[in-house]
């Protein structure tokens, strides 16, 4: 129903307008009549047709008039048309002032095309056409313009969406209109949506006591914001201190409303704690993902390494790259920029090894030192080559926005596909080092290098893959923190503290206790967050961890054994 | 073998220090004291391009009394102490004539103590929290009142705003605004149940558990607004978890002092269309002067990719007006510069006229901007005419009665107007 | 394993080498500072300011600082060099003396601070604060605050170390603990509510009991004393590592199971060391802060405190002079090139860092040593290290020797 389908362009203010108006008018009663049931007729859309050419001329403070006539008008394009403007791609041209939605394609070039019917226009240039300003006033009243048009939507999720972003707008025709919806409605959600909004409006208007019984029974339970606030205002009027004062209201409805907001607050304060589960959980992959590699730098090699931040900002860039070098494919670059950012890390690590490392074997705290001044260098490196500033790592579209559960919780996309990722690699790097022929090498070389070498095991080649693998693992977290935090040159010294912690924490040579403790600790931050704030609970974490490792100076799982000694 | 050591490198440094000392003479030397490696790299290296920008331009011009303008760039590395030190040797080994610098508070009242020791001059250009006046610097960024408090009127005269989240980073400039803000808005009858003020550490990564919070706090059936005064990294996972949360320009807006056209080149901007950040600058701010400058920057920096912002506006104006005023004074000595440095004028890339007054601050427009898709800033405000910067805040108890004011007779830098004396003196 | 490698500093003193020493290290020391101190003081204050020989306050500001510097990197020294306990979180110590110094010298301000309150300083003012918290009290007398300058980090460095140590924390673990230790700091301090102005931390100084901070006479003043007390704290650490005290912690950094089982509490030598050390390190920054005018808690950042491990190694560990001259060396190095190659001079100290680890593996101190004064019984202070590097992780948890 949002395609007009007139071939035509809507020649404003022109001569040429008049001329076309009698074929819009038939082309519309069309479509009114198959899809609409909103009363159209010919003088009011041409009086649109005036308001929508007013729109190229009017300042952006008297827009807002302007668009609240249009929506009156009842015209089937005001749709299309606030839909452009929401999006920001409502343009005019400058000549005959003709409304056109501008979209900028990727060489930054303008695509025009027609605003009702999509049909592109071509290529028009910068000069040419100007944008019809939007600010967030506007925005806010197209939005809302829109839902309330949408209660005539195809679809049920819309018209859902329509009822309920009508609940804290509750005018006089609102409630007729969604009252009028009820009655040919067969969505049962939708109906159940209708049936909240109008329980609302009854315990707002009506003074019998029974219906006011009954519409706080179908508002109990229901976490929508607006419902919670109507209640909490109609409780607050009455009630001081535990005990109902205004005895102009009536007591059992005032009662009933307690109760139901009582339960409203609990299931809030449950879903809260789900809530900050989640969030611990989420803090707790992106430390994994942070520790991991060094988990095997660090936790298996033994090298105190410094530079496995950079490791992680190497990766962080290898996805920017990827996304400047396929900017048409920004859906699937992570597919690509994953592999990319391991290869591109276990290759500068290979390299550190090869150079640097290798003539360390045995000294641990001087390869900090050295891995030191490797981490000033490449960060020194990234600053010349992409410059000290940040860079736009784009999330893509299936990445964003959230899964709503209800009304007051909604996970992110972002963090879930994060936690599930740190998982997969978790338990890829499990199996590499407990079932390929790799781990067992690497094993066994960290366990007694020169009993490896004289069963033949080739340590130098096991040494540089080992590296190899564990920068690797941080260049593909990195790919994850790209999605969540800045790409810049001190993004690895941001994580790399968190991530020694986390070893340490969970037992030098460990995966599995660091899969433990990143999630005990992203947890236990989460849970004193909002308690003391976050510094705060960043410093009892910490002061924690200092005096755990009195209690166990190994950290939670010590290796045990013989090579442990 | 020790001893060795020791004598050269005493040696090496007495004949470099003599060395450089000797080179003086036929230059007038302009110092950059911003760091260019460090946590702080990331803003102030733009600034370093934009002193370097004018010092070229300036010497196709013809220089200054006839002079060729020289740059000595440093590094403070983002270490304050580093700044006083830097100071301390730009104006005494390499005898500068004047030092464009600093971004963060901290580093300018590091050196602070040596500029005003060693009778120096510097241009700050960075927008911070006031409550400060020094003979030797001037500062061309904007007053709180020059940024926090138009802003907060656009939200409440135009977006109808009724409940506030004053959120920043836990340093000096964050608290002193929101202190102000929380003044002017309890001035406008907002309670206190309404303001909710919360604050973090520097580069805070994980923002889920504070944008959840902002969240409940909006939904409780009032328009709610977040300003936002959280700094440099911290921002780009805080509006990341903005946009995923669903926290859009629509239902809670944000609008941040410390976001300009650098910031969100680092940042995914679709999902924010629509927050706002108050300035005194815009790159898209249509003038010819700032047309002229932005193509100037693209072909210096030799890069299209490559955005202007507020604090080069800044360095841009406090260059202008130190260059006019050294013309006028016919000399570089700092007090004659400082004398003629106060009322002089320097067209706004923007648009008016931007003014040094007797407080070492400038009068400047105050601009609104919606983030566009393109990273770009769309002016929806502009002040009638400048506001002039007040160094010391009407809104703190401690500072009501103080004025600044560096001409005859009070020449002070924090006079209490009620005690009619300079400081405690 | 070998036997101990021993402090090749007393070696030498004993040694005749291919080259016979006129006079005993620690007395050539203090001989070199002594004459650079006096020669450098009085080039500033009585050589004109126009001629070849005038040293400038420029200059005396940044030996003075770098000798606080070369006073921290000898207190890690201690600790690392001769006891194998490497701390990544001396620079906490140094900080809270610091901080001790500088809230001396805030209440100095007095009145004269930019809201002339007598009682608060400037950012409590400013951030409304009613009264000086609690800690604050005392503080306005000298000899208190440099009590408390020493006792705070002292103390910590007792709770920190007896804890510690006690449960056989050792190695990487031990280190970094030290690094967490320092990090939580830090954001503590980076807290406003803290009281002690947060990121600004503590500045505008004015003066120290009763004489100006920026007069040229104080200046010298303060650089001679640090001169002093670097040298004290050299003969000091010299006397310790020669006692008896000094030969059981080079038993415990070679060997610490062996010690014990000889029936040396190795703990309690190692808590009194850590508490030196600290004491040190606190000293350092007490006379750090009135020469550059600023204390913030930027001085407790992890990176700070490995930045000084950095100038051990360079220089060399285990022998006091080394860490010095590492300490010198890396800091004037650092300020002359970030002034000659603003834009690349992290590439030359990264490399420098990288380049020491490989090719100067007993620091600078070692390489000169193995040079000049190479002797037959000499051990090399690698063997116990190379004897046993095909574990590294086991190595690893025994920590450096």
């Amino acid at each position: 129903m949002m395609a007009v389908g007139c071939l035509f362009l809507l020649l404003l203010g022109s001569g040429g307008a008049k001329a076309n108006s009698a074929s819009v008018s038939t082309e519309l009663s069309k479509d009114v009549e198959i899809n609409s049931s909103v009363p159209v007729d010919v003088t009011e859309r041409t009086s649109a047709e005036a308001l929508l050419e007013q729109l190229t001329h009017t300042k952006l403070s008297k827009a807002a008039a302007l668009l609240e006539q249009l929506e009156q008008s009842g015209d089937v394009r005001v749709r299309a048309v606030f839909q452009t403007m929401l999006d920001g791609a409502l343009y005019y041209q400058r000549d005959n002032r003709q409304l056109l939605a501008v979209r900028k394609g990727e060489d930054k070039s303008l695509n025009a095309s027609d605003v009702f019917s999509g049909e592109s226009l071509g290529v028009v240039a910068k000069k040419s056409v100007k944008k019809i300003r939007v600010n967030n006033r506007l925005r806010v009243y197209l939005r809302g313009a829109l839902s309330r048009l949408a209660l005539n939507a195809d679809s049920a999720d819309d018209r859902n969406i329509a009822v309920m972003s009508m609940l804290d707008k509750l005018s006089a025709d609102n409630v007729a209109a969604l009252q009028a919806l009820d009655e040919r409605e067969t969505n049962h959600e939708v109906k159940v949506s209708i049936a909240l909004a109008l329980a609302m409006n009854t315990l707002a208007t009506s003074s019998d006591r029974d219906q006011r019984l009954a519409a706080i029974e179908v508002m109990d339970g229901r976490l929508e914001a607006p419902v919670k606030n109507q209640l909490r205002a109609l409780v607050d009027s009455a009630v001081v201190d535990g005990s109902i004062v205004n005895s102009s209201l009536d007591t059992q409805v005032i009662a009933a409303a307690q109760k139901a907001l009582q339960n409203i607050d609990g299931k809030v304060t449950a879903y809260g704690y789900v809530e900050q589960l989640f969030f611990g959980l989420s803090l707790g992959s992106v430390l994994l993902l942070a520790a991991i590699g060094l988990a095997i730098t660090f936790g298996v090699m033994g090298v105190i390494n410094m530079a496995h931040g950079e490791m992680i900002m190497i990766g962080a860039y290898a996805t920017f790259v990827v996304q400047q070098l396929m900017p048409n494919f920004l859906e699937y670059s992570i597919w690509v920029a994953i592999p990319a950012a391991f290869l591109t890390a276990g290759l500068v690590g290979v390299l550190i090894e090869r150079c640097v490392i290798r003539y360390l074997h045995g000294r641990p705290l001087e390869t900090l030192l050295a891995t030191f001044g490797i981490s000033l260098i490449l960060q020194q490196a990234v600053r010349t080559i992409f410059s000290p500033l940040n860079q736009t790592v784009v999330t893509p579209e299936w990445m964003s926005g959230s899964l709503e559960i209800n009304a007051v919780l909604s996970i992110t996309y972002s963090r879930i596909y994060i936690f599930i990722f740190a998982l997969i690699v978790f338990a890829a790097l499990q199996l590499v080092m407990k079932k390929t022929s790799l781990g067992l090498q690497v094993r066994a070389v960290s366990q007694n290098r020169s009993m490896a070498k004289s069963m033949g095991i080739h340590t130098d080649r096991v040494d540089a893959l080992t590296f190899g693998l564990g920068s690797g693992i941080a260049g593909i977290a990195g790919v994850a923190l790209s999605q969540i935090t800045n790409v810049g040159p001190n993004l690895g010294q941001a994580y790399i503290i968190d991530s020694f912690m986390v070893v340490v924490f969970g037992g030098v040579g460990n995966l599995l206790g660091t899969l433990f403790a990143g999630f005990s600790l992203g947890i236990a931050n989460k849970f004193l967050e909002p308690a003391t704030g976050a510094v705060l609970a960043n410093i009892i974490v910490l002061i924690f961890i200092i005096l755990f490792m009195q209690k166990r100076p190994k950290g939670l799982f010590p290796q045990k054994g013989r090579a442990a000694e | 073998m020790n001893l060795k050591k020791i004598l050269k490198i005493s040696a090496l440094s007495l004949s470099v220090a003599t060395a450089m000392a000797a080179q003086a003479g036929d230059t007038i030397k302009v110092g950059v004291l911003h760091s260019l490696s460090g946590s702080m790299a990331i803003s102030e290296t733009t600034l370093k391009d934009t002193v370097l920008m004018m010092v070229e331009e300036q010497n196709k011009k013809g220089g200054l009394l006839g002079k060729e303008l020289e740059a000595v760039v440093v590094d403070p590395a983002s270490n304050w102490p580093m700044f006083a030190e830097k100071a301390r040797e730009l104006l005494t080994t390499e005898e500068v004539d004047v030092i464009f610098g600093s971004w963060t508070s901290v580093s300018r009242k590091s050196a602070l103590p040596v500029l005003e020791e060693l009778n120096g001059l510097m241009f700050y250009p960075v927008q911070y929290e006031g409550e400060e006046s020094s003979k030797n610097i001037f500062y061309t960024g904007a007053a709180p009142n020059q940024q926090a408090i138009p802003a907060v009127d656009y939200l409440m005269d135009e977006l109808e705003v009724e409940r506030w989240v004053l959120a920043g980073t836990d340093y000096v400039y964050p608290r002193t605004t929101n202190k102000i803000l929380k003044a002017y808005l309890k001035s406008k009858g907002v309670a206190d149940k309404d303001i909710m003020v919360n604050y973090t550490p520097f580069s805070h990564s994980d923002w889920q558990s504070i944008v959840s919070d902002v969240k409940k706090f909006g939904s409780e059936g009032k328009k709610t607004a977040v300003v936002s005064t959280i700094n440099g990294d911290a921002n780009v996972p805080f509006y990341k978890e903005l946009s995923n949360q669903g926290v859009t320009s629509e239902t809670i807006p944000v609008i941040a002092f410390s976001v300009g056209e650098e910031e969100l080149s680092g940042i995914d901007t679709g999902p924010l269309v629509g927050h706002m950040a108050a300035w005194n600058y815009f790159q898209s701010v249509e003038t010819d002067a700032n047309e002229a400058f932005v193509e100037n920057w693209k072909s210096f920096i030799k890069s299209d990719e490559r955005v202007t912002n507020d604090p080069m506006e800044a360095t841009y104006i406090g260059f202008q007006m130190w260059a006019q005023a050294v013309v006028d004074a016919g000399t570089t000595d700092v007090d004659a510069v400082e004398k003629a440095m106060i009322g002089q004028e320097v067209k706004n890339l923007t648009g008016g006229t931007a003014v040094m007054n007797k407080n070492h601050h400038l009068s400047k427009p105050v601009l609104i901007g919606e983030i566009q898709e393109d990273g770009q800033f769309e002016v929806v405000f502009e002040t009638d005419g400048v506001v002039p910067g007040d160094a010391w805040s009407d809104y703190l108890p401690g500072s009501m009665d103080m004025i600044a004011d560096w001409t005859s007779p009070v020449e002070c830098g924090n006079y209490n107007t009620k005690t009619k004396s300079c400081g405690s003196k | 394993m070998s036997t101990p490698s021993s402090n090749s500093m007393n070696r030498l003193s004993h040694t005749v080498g291919k080259y016979r020493l006129p006079i005993k290290p620690t007395s050539l020391f203090v001989l070199v500072l002594f004459t650079a101190t006096l020669l450098a003081s009085m080039a500033n204050l009585w050589v004109p300011a126009d001629s070849a020989f005038h040293v400038s306050t420029y200059t005396i500001t940044l030996l003075g600082k770098y000798l606080c510097f070369a006073m921290l990197a000898m207190a890690v020294d201690v600790v690392w060099g001769y006891c194998g306990i490497l701390s990544l979180g001396h620079g906490a110590f140094f900080a809270l003396g610091g901080y001790g110094m500088g809230m001396y010298l805030m209440r100095q301000i007095g009145d004269r601070g930019v809201y002339g309150n007598p009682e608060l300083p400037d950012f409590m003012v400013f951030l409304d604060w009613a009264e000086l918290p609690w800690y604050w009290l005392g503080m306005d007398n000298f000899g208190f605050a440099l009590l408390m300058a020493l006792a705070v980090p002292g103390l910590l460095a007792f709770v920190f170390g007896w804890l510690a140590f006690r449960s056989k924390v050792t190695g990487v673990y031990l280190s970094i603990m030290t690094q967490a230790l320092t990090y939580a700091l830090m954001l503590a301090f980076f807290r406003n509510e803290m009281g002690f102005g947060g990121n600004n931390g503590l500045t505008d100084f004015k003066e120290i009991l009763g004489f100006d901070l920026q007069a040229d006479s104080t200046r010298v003043s303060l650089f001679v004393i640090t001169a002093v007390m670097l040298a004290l704290g050299y003969v000091v650490s010299q006397f310790i590592m020669n006692s008896r005290m000094g030969r059981v912690v080079l038993a415990i950094r070679d060997g610490e199971p062996r010690t014990r089982f000889l029936g040396y509490r190795s703990e309690r030598y190692k808590v009194w060391l850590f508490v030196y050390s600290a004491l040190l390190a606190a000293v350092a920054g007490a006379l750090y802060v009135p020469q550059v005018g600023i204390i913030n808690p930027g001085e407790f950042s992890p990176l700070n405190s490995i930045e000084v491990v950095v100038w051990v190694a360079v220089g060399g560990r285990g022998t006091l002079y080394g860490a010095v001259i590492g300490a010198l060396l890396v800091n004037y190095a650092k300020s002359r090139f970030s002034v000659v190659m603003p834009e690349g001079w992290i590439f030359a100290l990264g490399a420098l860092f990288v380049w020491v680890t490989l090719f100067l593996p007993k620091g600078l101190a070692g390489w000169a040593q193995d040079k000049f004064f190479k002797t037959e019984e000499h051990p090399s202070e690698d063997e116990p290290l190379s004897s046993d590097m095909d574990t590294p992780i086991s190595h690893s948890a025994k920590g450096a020797s």
